[in-house]
């Protein structure tokens, strides 16, 4: 199979996989810190103040991307995971290794500016609403497939267990989404949607836009350099990363 | 752009507090990860010198 000339299963392998993600962290870093500062500049010199909500809405330009991120970096960490155990990949299983940090981070972001957005605004921290009581439990899925994998000793059956946790908790993150719109929240709809007009000024979703792009390409370089991370750590393989000769494979013998 | 000084920059119109925590709070979480893993993949370089 040759999609653009290239074979793309030669990528299923940690040998061939590890000097390719190395040369894409470099140009998603880059985009990542070019985004996140326009992102930044629009959000806090551009953009209007919100008639209501006064300068605390700003918050939005960190807590919508990143609850944004926590569940998308679910799904593909699902999607890896259930790749993993159809395919019996390890390099997929690698990958979901490697996503479940960041999610987890963005996740905890998510809760931390929803609190400092949620005590100006509705004068509480933190109320058990739908969309915030299942946004925690998103973070306590993390922290379980996360622990699962790393209570279990024998990699391959740690592998399996923590795959089939994260498939079976991907069914929250439409809960998630539509908690909105399923229950009377307390937590506002979205303002962003695929069906409507989007309900706020252009220069503040512009900003909104530009943040979650830069987090997502984040994301990207940071999984990448786990990923990396990951495959020596789990392969301690001698001498992949240079070109052996038949001398020194004889020597290894 | 609204800010007449860097005070009323600072204050965000008294919610200061919470939107420099959010913003704060969010890129320590960033660079701290980053940092975490340059550490984590120095580690590894380190045993395996063969790796760039």
């Amino acid at each position: 199979m040759s999609a653009l000339g290239v074979n793309w299963f030669k990528f299923s392998s940690p040998q061939a996989f590890y000097p390719l993600a190395g040369s894409i962290i470099p140009w998603c870093a880059a985009a990542a810190i070019g985004l996140i500062s326009f992102g930044l500049y629009i959000g806090f010199f551009v953009a209007p103040t919100d008639f209501q909500q006064g300068e605390a809405y700003r918050i939005i330009f960190v807590h919508v991307p990143a609850a944004w991120m926590s569940m998308f970096l679910y799904v593909v960490m699902a999607a890896w995971a259930g790749i993993g155990l159809g395919l019996k990949a390890r390099l997929s299983f690698m990958m979901a290794q490697a996503v479940a940090p960041t999610g987890a981070m963005f996740t905890f972001l998510a809760l931390l500016t929803g609190a400092m957005w949620g005590k100006p605004t509705w004068g509480a921290w933190w109320v058990w609403d739908a969309r915030l009581t299942s946004e925690l439990i998103l973070l306590f899925q993390y922290g379980g497939v996360m622990l699962l994998r790393t209570s279990i000793d024998d990699l391959r059956r740690a592998d399996r267990a923590s795959a089939v946790l994260a498939l079976v908790g991907v069914v929250n993150v439409p809960i998630i989404y539509y908690s909105v719109q399923w229950w009377n929240t307390l937590h506002q709809g979205a303002s962003v949607s695929m069906t409507a007009a989007p309900k706020m000024a252009a220069t503040m979703l512009t900003a909104m836009l530009l943040m979650t792009l830069g987090f997502w390409m984040y994301s990207i370089a940071v999984t990448l350099a786990r990923m990396r991370c990951v495959i020596v750590e789990r392969e301690s393989l001698l001498s992949w990363g240079k070109q052996a000769s038949v001398q020194e494979v004889a020597e290894a013998r | 752009m609204q800010w007449g000084s860097l005070n009323e920059f600072l204050a965000m119109g008294g919610y200061g507090l919470y939107v420099w925590t959010s913003f704060g709070a969010t890129a320590l979480c960033m660079v701290w990860e980053v940092l975490a893993l340059w550490r984590r993949h120095a580690a590894t370089a380190a045993e395996h010198p063969d790796l760039s």
